[in-house]
């Protein structure tokens, strides 16, 4: 593998790995605040529908994403609803939102545009176009840093860029702000959050909704970023990646940067190479494709370190019987 | 009361024939759905042709997961409907278990082999159409590299593969012909963002040219194709006009004459194993205004030497489903 090579899968790992990211840290607030959300997959899924449908219908890509986002964050608002205020059970609520973004979106695209569920191709203005970064062009000869600078970091689209700030933003925001640790409290003992006077269902409907926000970004990324329109079951188990890596990240922001770009590295790995020769045994693409799960599982059986969900995960709050 | 007796005994035989005469056809399509400006719409076109044709009515079904198809099969057979036509693989088994419980109602199975005395199967000589579409593609290729993407792993996309590797061969002996595999479920027919990610990923190895045959991941592989200023061949329906200039070709599949014959025929359809090769124009190569420029006639009277040559017998492309293996890589 020469230089090129790595630079080319490491520009297709920050692609791949970019929703997983903002997915991750979607899924993040909302377990950390107590909520168990299997819903994300989903929400990425409505957001890449009406982040599709509209920048398709105005030509508008910044319109496309706030409908997306907004899109988003009605199913995490839905969510909230079954999970917070009527304590219903956080999973089943969440598989109801997968399938109902997998259906909703298919009959809506249908009857907005005949074209079998999916929306027209978007052109031009209705797609974010790589931002090129200053003295790109320029650096582009320097040894080493030249490449590195023009094409991995220069050239992705706005959303990236967020998505990776996002993530020093989430971790000063849970552990250096007032904020961060009440939501993290409400997360381990509701109890005493509400016992200190603050509102523990005001607490969780904020996470859940900057849930909604992130999937939104993510799902608006896929349809108006990485490809020019939506397609029915567009996310492909990206939710379920995510969910993956939140546990690989133990619910951490910085671990989970690096568990979603390990397993985005491990699919741009598996798309260049379908076999990959390590001289001694020749691995399969398939084995590559799986090694996420096998990663979690591994995780999850307590091989690499303990994975501890945050303790009133899943469990509904009731103040008092 | 006898009169009474006759007229009622005639209602009831004319509402008999009358059922008779309704039988609609029906047409199922493969998970796919109905719109993947692929293989499930070439049928629907050809549904549509013979509704356009004879002002005829026809249900329909999609199939939305792998337990609803004999659940579909035998819904359609007991509401009467006769013929009914499926597209997919996948529907062999089941219709093999189904058929034999309805042998006044026929079936016509596209992409499968169902040894049954009530069903006409439809195959495609999908390597025939590769090999052409193949050679097409070494020879627009300027950096002798070109790319191939499946959707999912499976026997009958690999003959996609093998005959395009073959056809390339055959234009140019020593081009490299990269090839990718969407994935190992069904989630890979619809997966535009990986068939991108997989287009880019050719192109930085030095593809110039991509023949995907995915599905809706496809429209992925076009998009990126057409982004990043190189070619690509689309599959089973026309999908030149996806981006006019870009596409070189589509292997086109006449899915669409199919269903439509069937329809034509309705009850009256012969059964049996119908092999739809080049002769008898079942697969081809599209050529149509958005790609005029882009084929030249050097491109023409290969393709067409090579179509007559296949067509005689003279040029064998194998096909990867009779042994699992394929001669080439």
């Amino acid at each position: 593998m020469d230089f090129a090579t790595l630079i080319q899968i490491l520009d297709s790992t920050v692609r791949l790995g970019v929703p997983l990211l903002l997915a991750c840290l979607a899924g993040l607030y909302s377990e950390r605040a107590g909520i168990f959300d299997i819903g994300l997959e989903g929400k990425m899924l409505m957001s890449a529908f009406f982040s599709g449908a509209v920048a398709a219908v105005t030509g508008s890509v910044w319109l496309g994403l706030m409908a997306g986002v907004g899109g988003a964050m009605a199913l995490a608002a839905v969510h909230g609803l079954a999970s917070i205020t009527f304590r219903g059970n956080q999973l089943i609520s969440g598989v109801a939102v997968n399938f109902l973004a997998s259906g909703f979106t298919v009959l809506i695209a249908q009857s907005w545009f005949q074209q079998g569920g999916r929306t027209p191709q978007l052109m031009g203005g209705g797609r974010f176009e790589p931002i090129h970064l200053p003295g790109a062009e320029a650096l582009r000869d320097v040894p080493i840093l030249g490449p590195i600078y023009h094409e991995l970091i220069s050239g992705h689209t706005i959303l990236v860029y967020v998505a990776f700030a996002m993530v020093p933003l989430t971790w000063w925001a849970l552990y250096r702000t007032r904020f961060g640790l009440r939501l993290r409290a409400v997360g381990e003992n509701p109890a005493a959050v509400d016992t200190a006077g603050i509102s523990v269902v005001r607490l969780r409907y904020t996470a859940v909704a900057i849930t909604g926000f992130l999937t939104g970004l993510a799902g608006a990324y896929l349809a108006t970023g990485l490809s020019a329109g939506f397609v029915k079951e567009m996310t492909a188990g990206r939710g379920f990646i995510a969910l993956a890596a939140l546990i690989f990240a133990k619910w951490k922001p910085l671990p989970a940067l690096g568990a979603t770009m390990l397993f985005g590295f491990l699919e741009a790995i598996a798309n260049r190479y379908q076999n990959l020769d390590l001289g001694i045994i020749t691995l399969p693409v398939q084995f590559m494709q799986a090694l996420p799960y096998i990663l979690t599982v591994v995780i999850l059986a307590g091989f690499i370190g303990k994975a501890i969900p945050p303790r009133a995960g899943g469990e509904p709050y009731v103040k008092e019987r | 009361m006898t009169l009474m007796k006759q007229f009622l005994g005639a209602a009831a035989t004319l509402a008999l024939c009358s059922g008779a005469a309704l039988a609609d056809p029906a047409l199922v399509y493969d998970l796919g759905g109905k719109f993947d400006k692929s293989f499930n719409e070439a049928a629907y076109n050809g549904a549509q042709r013979w509704v356009q044709e004879t002002g005829g009515s026809y249900k329909e079904l999609e199939m939305q997961s792998e337990a609803q198809r004999e659940q579909a099969l035998r819904r359609l057979a007991e509401s009467g409907s006769n013929p009914i036509v499926m597209t997919g693989f996948a529907f062999g088994d089941v219709l093999n278990t189904v058929a034999p419980d309805y042998p006044d109602t026929k079936f016509a199975i596209i992409d499968m082999v169902v040894d049954q005395p009530n069903v006409k199967s439809v195959v495609f000589t999908e390597e025939q159409g590769s090999y052409l579409v193949g050679m097409m593609a070494a020879m627009a290729s300027k950096s002798g590299t070109v790319g191939f993407i499946g959707g999912m792993d499976i026997p009958l996309i690999r003959k996609f593969a093998c005959g395009y590797v073959q056809g390339v061969k055959a234009a140019n002996p020593d081009a490299k012909v990269i090839q990718n595999m969407t994935g190992t479920t069904p989630a890979a027919w619809n997966d535009p963002v990986k068939g991108a990610e997989l287009t880019k990923a050719q192109i930085s190895q030095g593809a110039d040219v991509v023949y995907a045959a995915a599905g809706g991941t496809g429209i992925g592989v076009l998009q990126a194709a057409a982004d990043e200023g190189i070619l690509s061949i689309g599959v089973d329906s026309n999908q030149n006009h996806l981006h006019p200039g870009k596409v070189l070709t589509s292997m086109v599949k006449r899915v669409d004459n199919s269903v439509y014959e069937a329809f034509m025929a309705g009850t009256e359809m012969t059964l049996g194993l119908e092999v739809m090769d080049l002769a008898k124009e079942g697969v081809g190569y599209a050529l149509d205004d958005n790609n005029a420029a882009l084929v030249t006639d050097d491109m023409k009277a290969a393709l067409d030497e090579a179509t007559a040559r296949i067509v005689s017998g003279e040029i064998k492309v194998h096909d990867y489903m009779t042994d699992n293996t394929c001669p080439v890589e």
